[in-house]
């Protein structure tokens, strides 16, 4: 199989948008990890839950355009998080990891079995267009670049968050050392629980936009979380910016295995390749740099 | 100076064969077994199907559960993907039952030694890694497991074995067969219980548990923490590839999906939580009671379509109130039982 790069390239770019969207998810995840070492095991119920914002508010009576739904997911995803944080993890975020682990697997039963006694499992679809561009003999779906765009310029809002305003800096402090930060007076239950909220909103976000341009259901968050974890633990748990870099190398993957074996191999690769880095670099393939 | 000559004097080897004989009288271990030896002849004594299906699933459970309890009760990794080693299990048994022809017994034999190989296999690169790490850990080798069985041709590929009706005559006929399974797994779920208990009062099992509370401390005093912790994975996986093994040739076929179901790692990981970790009663009682109540759900008209959310809000409510599982709560609000209960 030669390497013939006119072939591949438009798979390889196809595969790099999608990979930001599951670079924005991966955010969350790691952004909740690297601030109070939760594994999020609701974060894939999450992400189906957004896309069933849009695509309800989408196919409902008001027939919103998805790009302002995605607005509007950006504030409810937020207390959500939160709501989440309050009722499930905040009593056990000091126990053993176990216990953060279990919480957040009830709060997805919850949320799954709720969804699938309201929604059922038929694949849903939001039909919706923005037409197709043009890169000389590239043609890409102008959803996918919207929300590969969209992920640029949420990952740019977070990093300006986190590091150009107050509670953004509180944040990192809880991140760098609890107990420290505490004797400096920052609240950190409450940034606790605004950081679940960021986690918990990037999710929804990305379930928003891949509802644009990939059928779902409400179970098909399941497969965005392992990816999550993967994409996670590729840019070293705990760094935003390691996960959307993460996501690219992802999608890239994606779009380019299927040319050396079979589709079905591209999650055995993905899989093996999390336990090695997870082995050989826990702190990620970037994180050597730190 | 004399209370030392003293603690010389003592015969090491005495005390532990006293204590040998104390293990088999203790009743923690007899309430235990005769809880699983009553139920699991509950279907044996009545002859009905019916409800030989349901106390089927609830040994399934309290198999998968006790032996996950061997590594995460007992020596505290959390292992989520443990249904790697049912699944692997499960296709190992029918992959021989289909192609070879071989006896059931054979192949049970071989599924646990496939399931105990690759237990130790990974057990020796994994344990190095601690806590959360340790469990994404075991998701990714059940997750690519999943994706290479469904790509590995022998076994099926995607759409997996199915084992040819024929092979039911071997044992009687399709009823016999499934009677014979039935028995097969409670012998293995007594099996289980017993070994559960052996290893929680032997030496290695106090190694195990020095483990849980601290490893490196547990290094320091002289446990060879890596063997340790790899034959206490290997143990934990060999009895639920055998138990795989049976699933699969009672259900006539097998497929990567349902072997390698994250779900009911998550759910066996449930069933210990609630009973209680690290105990031996803990996990039989979370298993019996984690299917009673699905099974109740089910069939309740007010739950069926919401029984995992009302599940889920259950397991909320323990975990926030009662973290230490049902038997955990007991021996501590009740110190006699202590006793007791294992």
């Amino acid at each position: 199989m030669e390497f013939n790069l006119a072939k591949i390239l438009p798979f390889l770019i196809d595969g790099l948008l999608i990979g930001f969207v599951y670079g924005i998810a991966a955010m969350g995840m790691t952004l909740i990890w690297g601030v109070m070492k939760v594994i999020n095991l609701a974060h894939g119920a999450i992400i189906a839950l957004g896309s069933f914002f849009v695509y309800l508010l989408f196919v409902g009576p008001f027939q919103l355009h998805p790009y302002i739904s995605l607005l509007l997911v950006i504030p409810i995803g937020l207390l959500f998080g939160m709501l989440i944080y309050f009722l499930s993890i905040h009593r056990v975020i000091n126990a053993p990891y176990l216990s953060t682990l279990l919480a957040t697997f009830s709060v997805n039963m919850i949320i799954i079995g709720l969804g699938t006694a309201q929604f059922s499992t038929t694949p849903r679809a939001i039909d919706f267009s923005l037409g197709t561009f043009h890169f000389g003999s590239i043609t890409v779906l102008g959803t996918r670049l919207f929300a590969a765009g969209a992920a640029v310029v949420l990952t740019a809002a977070l990093y300006l968050f986190l590091f150009k305003t107050t509670p953004g800096k509180f944040v990192r402090a809880v991140a760098n050392n609890r107990a420290a930060a505490e004797l400096m007076g920052i609240p950190s239950s409450r940034i606790l629980a605004l950081s679940f909220g960021l986690g918990t909103m990037l999710a929804a976000v990305s379930g928003g936009l891949i509802a644009t341009f990939f059928p779902f259901t409400i179970l098909s968050g399941g497969t965005y979380q392992l990816k999550s974890f993967v994409i996670g633990v590729l840019g070293g748990l705990g760094d935003p910016l390691g996960a959307l870099l993460g996501g690219l190398i992802l999608g890239a993957l994606e779009g380019l295995i299927p040319f050396y074996m079979g589709t079905s191999w591209v999650p055995v690769v993905e899989f093996v390749m999390f336990v090695l880095i997870l082995l050989v670099m826990p702190k990620g393939l970037f994180g050597a740099k730190k | 100076m004399k209370d030392s000559t003293n603690i010389t004097l003592t015969p090491p080897r005495r005390a532990s064969q006293h204590a040998g004989l104390k293990l088999w009288l203790s009743p923690g271990i007899w309430i235990t077994l005769l809880l699983v030896l009553l139920v699991g002849l509950l279907p044996v004594i009545t002859g009905n199907a019916a409800t030989r299906e349901v106390i089927f699933t609830m040994l399934l459970s309290v198999v998968l559960a006790t032996n996950l309890n061997i590594i995460l009760g007992y020596t505290g990794y959390v292992s989520f993907g443990h249904v790697v080693f049912f699944g692997i299990g499960g296709y190992t048994g029918l992959f021989m039952l289909s192609q070879y022809n071989a006896p059931i017994w054979l192949a049970l034999f071989a599924g646990g030694l496939v399931a105990g190989t690759l237990a130790f296999l990974v057990g020796k690169a994994i344990l190095r890694l601690r806590g959360a790490y340790f469990a994404l850990a075991t998701i990714g080798i059940n997750e690519a497991m999943r994706a290479f069985v469904g790509n590995f041709p022998p076994f099926g590929a995607a759409t997996g074995i199915s084992l040819n009706f024929g092979i039911y005559q071997d044992y009687g006929g399709a009823a016999q067969a499934l009677w014979m399974t039935y028995i097969l797994l409670l012998g293995l779920a007594l099996f289980s219980v017993i070994l559960s208990y052996l290893i929680k009062t032997s030496k290695f099992g106090l190694s195990l548990l020095t483990i849980r509370e601290d490893e490196d401390a547990a290094e320091v005093i002289g446990v060879t923490t890596p063997n340790a912790k790899t034959w206490s994975y290997v143990i934990s996986a060999i009895i639920p590839g055998m138990v795989g093994v049976l699933f699969f040739f009672k259900n006539g076929n097998i497929e990567p999906a349902e072997a390698f179901r994250l779900n009911t790692s998550i759910e066996t990981i449930v069933m210990v939580m609630l009973g209680g970790q690290g105990t031996v009663l803990g996990p039989v009682l979370g298993a019996a009671g984690y299917q009673r109540l699905r099974g109740f759900l089910l069939t309740n008209p007010l739950f069926k379509d919401i029984q995992l959310s009302v599940a889920g809000l259950l397991l909320l409510l323990i975990i926030l109130f009662i973290p230490s599982g049902a038997v955990g709560w007991l021996r501590k609000r009740f110190p006699r039982l202590r006793k007791v209960l294992q």
